[in-house]
């Protein structure tokens, strides 16, 4: 009876958490409650947690140190621009080579583009991944960060196609926070799914040992490539957001020190924990936001406190990175996944930290 | 007949020769030991069967089939599961996690279908994991199966190994030192353990040990590796009173 009540009670909390949420966005979105500031921050979380989540997959819970995450959102991010911007603005935007005949005239919806962004970066990930998917450790993440590099500095001199340093702007806005909230529920869930799908177990045995993975019938090479592609497409997927949130993309914004923040945001997340990624996302999207707060100078009992300027944010900010890797090596979650059980035990004393074996119920062997 | 045949495998590293001109046959439904001190070129003899290394010369057959230079995976599928001499669990993960993945080799639903439960998948995986608690209900390990594996003691982390191993559906074990780091009393109960596994579930095994207990008392057939030299082969009786055996274990006496 017990039992079922605590099923039940678990089961309705977590009804009323999605329908609360739910309420918050449609309020949101009505521009009932906050402003464009919040809504922009929100949305930029939720397409961050579409790359960290895809990150984490490679990274976390298939144990390939991959850098390649800026490369592969710009490709979705280049794709969403070069198809979504209306045919008639383009001669305007690319006013000093004109567009390729080839695309000039191609128009796509929104969501064509972006699903073609993210199979675009799956497929160039797959060519990349066939090479150094054989690599291992910081090899690999030299030789991602590498490739990374070349993506952005291919689509710096295509300008005939990407408009090349000047960039691509104009592109239209997401209509609604349901855009980037949907697609990184359905993009979340997917991964979700498939890590604990018996594909995910393969990847999680590869992270823990590959040779005995291998030994257990595991193909090492198609596997690791179907991780760094399904990695590579949500990527481009988050990349073709983020193209349409901010209304421009130049290939500057795909510096690989972009990577690094995904890297920060699954660090600190915990590496192999799907739900601390999340809850990292909006953390260090909404940190960095409210950090601003030591750039402005300030002003105490009438002193002008010096080190309160433009750029005093970034060090507190490396500051908190290396409290965190010091001290927090595991991040908020580790690889656990947040449950009720979980929140439960935070306020229960801790009575049985060891669950309780149980009797072997000795084989027939 | 013959499961297992090595031909004229030689395995050279740079100017190392670790094993040459093997031949080996094991039979099926035979429990088939290879001994020799240590460096005599055993485990390299076991990556060379499973495929981690591809020998210099020579040829590896299963069943009459020519595996030699195929990948340890592709190995694996055919029928040859091993154990390590190291335990090489996936440390992190449930004993039940650790039998699943052994069974994913034989998935044929693609990535997609499996990550969106398309109803085949869910079939299968059920199939999966009901296959996966029967063979942990016959071993004895079913109680524990929510433990991380990394958990267990040492016996029965060398128990899932072998579990882990038969999930494959494989016909030939290879264990590598099975013993390695047990008790007598432990040792006894492995030697049960090794036999009543190969009975129920119809196996060849061939395995490393250094135990001479258990492999006297097991094998049916040994052979003698010494500095990468096949130097006996036979009953534990023949090996025993092997001249050469006893030289390469005890060294050679010396006339004064």
């Amino acid at each position: 009876m017990m039992i079922k009540n605590k099923k039940f009670m678990r089961r309705s909390l977590t009804g009323f958490l999605i329908i609360a949420f739910a309420i918050i966005i449609i309020l949101l979105d009505t521009e009932t409650i906050g402003d464009d500031y919040v809504r922009r921050i929100l949305n930029l979380g939720a397409i961050y947690a579409i790359v960290s989540v895809s990150m984490n997959l490679v990274n976390g819970f298939t144990g390939l140190f991959s850098l390649g995450q800026a490369g592969f959102m710009a490709i979705g991010a280049f794709t969403v621009a070069v198809f979504t911007v209306p045919v008639e603005l383009r001669e305007a935007i690319f006013y000093i080579v004109p567009q390729s005949p080839l695309v000039a005239n191609v128009e796509l919806p929104f969501f064509v583009a972006l699903i073609i962004g993210g199979l675009l970066a799956a497929l160039v990930s797959i060519l990349i991944g066939m090479p150094v998917l054989r690599l291992k450790s910081d090899y690999l993440a030299i030789a991602t960060l590498g490739f990374s590099e070349i993506i952005r500095i291919i689509f710096t001199n295509m300008d005939t196609i990407t408009n090349g340093a000047l960039g691509i702007n104009r592109i239209p806005g997401i209509p609604t926070m349901w855009v980037t909230f949907g697609v990184a529920i359905v993009s979340i869930g997917f991964i979700v799914l498939l890590i604990n799908s018996s594909y995910g177990r393969a990847f999680k045995a590869i992270r823990e040992d590959d040779i005995a993975a291998e030994a257990m019938g595991i193909n090492l090479f198609k596997h690791k490539v179907l991780s760094f592609a399904i990695g590579a497409f949500f990527a481009g997927i988050g990349g073709g957001l983020l193209a349409s949130l901010l209304g421009t993309v130049d290939p500057k914004q795909f510096y690989f020190t972009m990577t690094y923040n995904f890297l920060l945001i699954i660090v600190l997340g915990g590496m192999g924990s799907v739900s601390g990624t999340v809850i990292a996302s909006f953390v260090v999207t909404a940190g960095l936001e409210f950090l601003r707060f030591f750039d402005d100078s300030l002003i105490l009992f009438g002193v002008n406190i010096p080190i309160f300027r433009p750029g005093f944010r970034m060090v507190i900010f490396s500051l908190l990175l290396m409290i965190l890797v010091l001290f927090f090596r595991k991040g908020i979650m580790g690889q656990k996944e947040l449950s009720w059980s979980m929140v439960e035990g935070w306020f229960k004393p801790h009575k049985n930290l060891h669950s309780k074996r149980k009797k072997d119920e000795g084989g027939t062997i | 007949m013959s499961v297992l045949k090595l031909d004229n495998v030689k395995m050279q590293f740079g100017g190392v020769v670790a094993v040459n001109n093997l031949n080996i046959e094991v039979e099926k439904g035979k429990i088939v030991a290879l001994i020799g001190p240590n460096g005599a070129g055993k485990t390299t003899a076991f990556n060379v069967i499973t495929g981690v290394y591809t020998p210099t010369s020579g040829d590896v057959y299963l069943n009459d089939e020519k595996i030699t230079s195929l990948s340890p995976d592709k190995i694996t599928k055919m029928g040859i599961a091993r154990t390590f001499q190291n335990i090489r669990l996936f440390k992190n993960l449930t004993v039940m996690d650790n039998i699943l993945i052994a069974t994913h080799l034989h998935v044929k639903s693609n990535f997609l279908s499996s990550a969106i439960r398309m109803p085949w998948s869910v079939k299968e995986e059920k199939k999966m994991r009901e296959k996966s608690e029967m063979l942990l209900g016959k071993l004895g390990l079913l109680g524990i199966k929510n433990e991380i594996s990394s958990s267990l003691p040492y016996g029965e982390q060398r128990k899932l190994e072998i579990a882990r191993a038969l999930a494959t559906d494989a016909k030939l074990l290879l264990l590598d030192e099975p013993a390695a780091g047990m008790n007598p009393h432990e040792t006894d109960e492995l030697t049960k353990f090794i036999r009543n596994v190969r009975d129920e579930f119809d196996l060849t095994i061939f395995m490393i040990e250094h135990h001479m207990d258990l492999v006297m008392e097991i094998s049916e057939k040994i052979y003698v590796l010494d500095f990468g030299q096949l130097i006996a082969e036979g009953t534990a009786d023949d090996v025993k009173n092997n001249q050469r055996v006893i030289e390469a274990y005890l060294g050679v006496e010396e006339d004064a």
